[in-house]
């Protein structure tokens, strides 16, 4: 049991968390990463269904690395992938159908999420199974924080609400004669680029080694 | 025809594939370090979404929606649904396609091939050659032909957000920015100041646009009076 989580294994599923986060160090994946961030709970669920779609297609293909020709790897890695992504699809439109419809074209589009392909092609391909699902879980989840920090701020600020809950009291606001308004920036597609740069700001500050020249 | 230019229109600007959806972000943050490059990739992402948007359309509607084998089968298919494997045909064809166009490139126009080069392959996993596929079905364009603008439309705006950051980072080589911004991040917060600037295409309303010809000479005159009208009433008032 000490060798699954050995200190090499455990660096495999904690490094993406934050010196080799796939968002802000390796840039893999922003498409869904600033679109489904308006609101925490669509953000929640598209984390977690990254990361099963990681760690299974992880899984699925270093089982399969020494099985597929090199030059139609790609083509196996898509049906794969996308093969997962159906289930993830067809689990959620059965189970949480309100979020599958916030979510829209953003599920279909996990297939070519960057992440995904990024990781099989420089992890699965080359390890065993077991460190390739821990490197597909840590990846997901890397994904999934930087998701849940954005929409932290964005349904906050934006809407004043925190995973639905009301947060910011209905008395403050100007139309029932308090002096507080949401700001609506931060609902729009531009506000959750900034917010990213802001992030890999802070990181950055915080990690100096990763400071581009 | 006026719906064309409506749905043309609409993809460049307001429905622009990076400020509005952030899709195809992987490369569009990748490759835009200099205009020349960027430039090639946009050619070859336009090239391929205006031949994979009406293929994966025909698809769609002749193959995969609700009941739409019945030109094969006859009534008999009125049930069969597939469209759950819509996702892997189009990511499917779009691999194909990506593949084909590669070889028909190499072929017929060698300089081409060599100036796309390294980027052709990489657009089988460009989220806007997708994302675009999922949005055509999600929005049920009525014909192939509003189909093949849309894809047009998406590929020129991508081709336009990309060619604008590369010229701007070009630039910023030389701006004296905080070491930890450097990169990356700078180029997060100017792609959110730009998508700031093409908000400002929200405010346009095409079909308004259509009806407007005969009302405008009449609203510059309807004007005229109410701002005078308005500034009799203040200076009224004070």
């Amino acid at each position: 049991m000490s060798a699954l989580f050995s200190a090499k294994n455990r660096e495999y599923l904690l490094g993406p968390l934050s010196k080799n986060n796939p968002v802000i160090v390796q840039v893999l994946g922003i498409c869904s990463a600033l679109a489904v961030t308006a609101k925490l709970e669509p953000a929640i669920v598209m984390g977690l269904s990254v990361t099963a779609v990681t760690a299974f297609s992880n899984v699925i293909l270093s089982l399969l690395r020494n099985t597929i020709p090199t030059r139609i790897r790609i083509i196996v890695q898509l049906v794969v992938v996308a093969a997962l992504v159906i289930i993830v699809d067809q689990l959620l439109k059965a189970f949480a159908y309100e979020v599958s419809k916030q979510l829209s074209v953003y599920v279909g589009l996990i297939i070519t999420n960057c992440i995904i392909m990024g990781r099989i092609e420089a992890f699965a391909l080359a390890n065993k199974p077991w460190p390739s699902l821990l490197d597909g879980i840590g990846n997901g989840l890397g994904y999934g924080m930087i998701l849940v920090i954005i929409a932290f701020f964005r349904e906050l600020l934006g809407s004043g609400t925190l995973y639905g809950f009301r947060i910011i009291p209905e008395s403050w606001y100007i139309q029932n004669g308090g002096c507080y308004l949401n700001n609506g920036l931060m609902i729009m597609p531009a506000m959750a680029l900034i917010l990213v740069g802001l992030i890999i700001w802070v990181h950055r500050s915080k990690n100096k080694d990763l400071i581009e020249k | 025809m006026e719906n064309l230019l409506n749905i043309f229109v609409r993809s460049i600007f307001i429905d622009n594939m990076i400020f509005a959806y952030f899709l195809g972000m992987c490369s569009y943050l990748a490759v835009s370090k200099t205009v020349k490059t960027s430039f090639g990739l946009g050619i070859a992402v336009i090239f391929v979404l205006f031949i994979t948007v009406p293929v994966n359309y025909l698809l769609d509607n002749y193959v995969l929606k609700a009941g739409a084998l019945q030109w094969l089968l006859g009534e008999s298919a009125a049930s069969i649904d597939l469209s759950f494997l819509s996702f892997i045909m189009f990511i499917a064809i779009i691999a194909a396609m990506v593949q084909l166009v590669e070889m028909i490139v190499e072929k017929f126009a060698p300089t081409l091939y060599n100036q796309l080069g390294i980027f052709l392959p990489l657009i089988a996993v460009n989220c806007a050659i997708m994302g675009a596929s999922l949005f055509m079905q999600q929005r049920n364009y009525g014909s192939v032909l509003e189909a093949t603008t849309f894809g047009l439309g998406s590929g020129i705006g991508w081709m336009l957000a990309i060619v604008c950051i590369a010229a701007i980072r070009e630039k910023l080589k030389y701006s004296d920015i905080p070491a930890p911004l450097r990169g990356i991040g700078i180029t997060f917060i100017v792609t959110g100041l730009m998508a700031i600037s093409f908000m400002s295409f929200l405010g346009i309303d095409l079909n308004k646009l259509k009806a407007q010809p005969a009302q405008t000479e009449v609203s510059a005159q309807v004007s005229q009076p109410a701002v005078s009208e308005g500034t009799t009433t203040a200076l009224n008032a004070e």
